[in-house]
């Protein structure tokens, strides 16, 4: 019994570290949604995060705890001047301004010879683990929560639901949203440190386009009303691979192809009957069969 | 003198919707702002609270421009309003709408509340209740937990109103409040703008219901094509030929 635990966790040790890799990815995605900005920029801010990591660690002796403090502060550092006049725009033109700053940071590292260009860094030591992953998903997310119910929890969400109304009532719209775009810079760039250590390599093409819609995938899968939903959603999509592998095998078909698939048909599923995510789905069902309860009843 | 206006101008293009505006709101005062449509009423409101700037002339609060401040900044001063096409945050409950508007009294920083600091549980209890008690005052209380949207319009107005006051300002500027409202409705917003007066804010209410305007209002504001045509007493204004022409439409 226990050599059967002990091998299934060699096993999917790394998958479990990937859903809490990629659930404070989603959670950095939220950060931004959660004032009602759709911000793409966070793949460039994890490949900063994600070079300053593996830089440090190969260039200096440093401890791992003050090189993971780096890789979320540069980032962070850069999303100040790159905000303020990019967080002027609304709705898809900022997802689109977002998207070019994404391209920029990845073609900046492929040119780049000090960081051995479109290679990456390579060979760097294993220094984080899947316990070092949900200590600071753990701390992002309770951070996130306790934002309910606090002076700024309630500006952000008059943010979300009418911009002008909420300055009106002396809510400073700029410095909220720019704090939020800081502080998905921030988990982002924690993200990208925590994965170098994790994956032994850092290379430009890890933080293509392609990335930040996987992140905004799982935060729309999971519901980004709340910081449960990206959550699951991170640890839905990110498992689901290794249950296709095995019944791709068993139907005959490349487990790559069926992903992609399969991911997409869960976003439409989504998006079509759980506009508020897979984490609304016991909240609906509650209600649903309260409905049916009511309707029961004979009519006093 | 509360709130001074001076020569205020607003050009659209060429044309000018306020067009060199003058007049005072004193300390206390239920100051009515009535006029034709198109005369430039809501775009005062807008110029006031900050969402337009003007294109020239001055406006002050105690003495001290506020013309050209961010909408934010000018609440911080103690300017609210509401809004003639309603604006509540319809996802919220009456009272967290409420509590928004509380925003500029709190002053607990986030870390406070992160660690459930004292100060900050404090902080939270007295928004609540100055939350509750506010909606007490325009009479909502007993609908503090439904969500803003699910609302009657009537509802959603006084909402705003208790939203608009919870930052204790020292000017309402109320746009329209009774716009598209039965009469009992409009009865009892009236009763809600003179309990507000009662309790120190000065008002600026721009309405087409003159009836309302003559009823609650101490002075009025009479506005033709950006220009300020008759200010006076509900009494003094109603007697003033150039008022009377503008609204029964006589040859000027």
């Amino acid at each position: 019994m226990v050599g059967w635990l002990q091998e299934a966790w060699l096993t999917y040790q790394s998958v479990v570290a990937f859903i809490g890799l990629n659930a404070i990815l989603a959670l950095s995605v939220y950060a931004t949604l959660a004032c009602g900005q759709l911000s793409l920029a966070n793949a460039g801010f994890m490949a900063i995060g994600a070079y300053t990591g593996g830089l440090l660690t190969q260039k200096t002796g440093l401890p791992l705890a003050p090189i993971l403090a780096a890789c979320t502060a540069v980032p962070a550092l850069v999303a100040v001047p790159l905000g303020l006049p990019v967080l002027r725009l609304r709705g898809v033109f900022l997802a689109i301004a977002t998207i070019g700053f994404g391209e920029m940071v990845r073609l900046w590292f492929v040119n780049w010879d000090y960081t051995n260009g479109a290679l990456g860094l390579v060979g760097l030591p294993q220094r984080a683990g899947p316990l070092l992953v949900y200590a600071c998903l753990g701390a992002a997310m309770f951070a996130l929560w306790r934002l309910r119910g606090s002076r700024a929890g309630y500006a952000l969400e008059s943010i979300r639901q009418d911009e002008s109304a909420a300055r009106t009532m002396g809510v400073n719209t700029t410095a909220y949203k720019l704090g939020m775009f800081v502080t998905g810079a921030a988990l982002a760039g924690l993200a990208g440190g925590l994965e170098a250590h994790l994956t032994f390599m850092v290379s430009p093409s890890g933080y293509s386009f392609s990335r930040v819609v996987d992140m905004l995938v799982y935060a729309v899968v999971g519901g980004a009303t709340g910081v449960v939903g990206p959550v699951v959603g991170a640890a839905f999509l990110t498992a689901l691979p290794e249950v296709l592998r095995a019944a791709g095998s068993a139907l005959g078909v490349a487990p790559g192809p069926l992903r992609l698939f399969v991911n997409g048909l869960v976003l439409l599923v989504v998006i079509l009957f759980l506009p508020n995510g897979i984490a609304s789905l016991p909240s609906r069902l509650r209600a649903r069969s309260r409905e049916r309860r009511s309707r029961a009843a004979p009519a006093a | 003198m509360l709130l001074r206006l001076r020569e205020v101008e607003r050009a659209f293009g060429g044309v000018r919707a306020v067009d060199g505006a003058s007049f005072e709101v004193a300390e206390g005062e239920i100051h009515g702002l009535i006029g034709p449509n198109g005369a430039g009423k809501t775009t005062i409101i807008n110029l006031v609270s900050g969402l337009m700037r003007p294109t020239g002339g001055e406006i002050r609060l105690r003495g001290e421009r506020i013309d050209g401040l961010p909408p934010d900044r000018i609440a911080a001063r103690g300017v609210t309003r509401t809004f003639q096409n309603i604006r509540v945050f319809p996802e919220m409950t009456a009272l967290e709408n409420v509590i928004v508007g509380a925003h500029l009294a709190r002053r607990a920083p986030y870390w406070k509340h992160l660690f459930f600091l004292p100060a900050a549980r404090e902080e939270a209890m007295t928004t609540g209740a100055r939350a509750v008690a506010l909606l007490d005052r325009v009479r909502m209380r007993e609908r503090a937990a439904e969500r803003a949207a699910n609302l009657s319009y009537g509802e959603q107005r006084r909402v705003e109103i208790a939203r608009a006051l919870a930052s204790d300002p020292g000017v309402l500027l109320l746009d329209e409040p009774t716009a598209g409202m039965n009469p009992a409705e409009v009865a009892s917003i009236a009763e809600v703008i003179r309990e507000v007066a009662r309790h120190g804010h000065s008002v600026l209410l721009v309405e087409h219901n003159v009836k309302l305007v003559m009823d609650v209002c101490h002075r009025i504001t009479v506005l033709d094509f950006g220009k300020v045509i008759a200010e006076g007493t509900p009494a003094e204004v109603a007697k003033d030929p150039e008022v009377i022409a503008v609204y029964l439409g006589a040859e000027r």
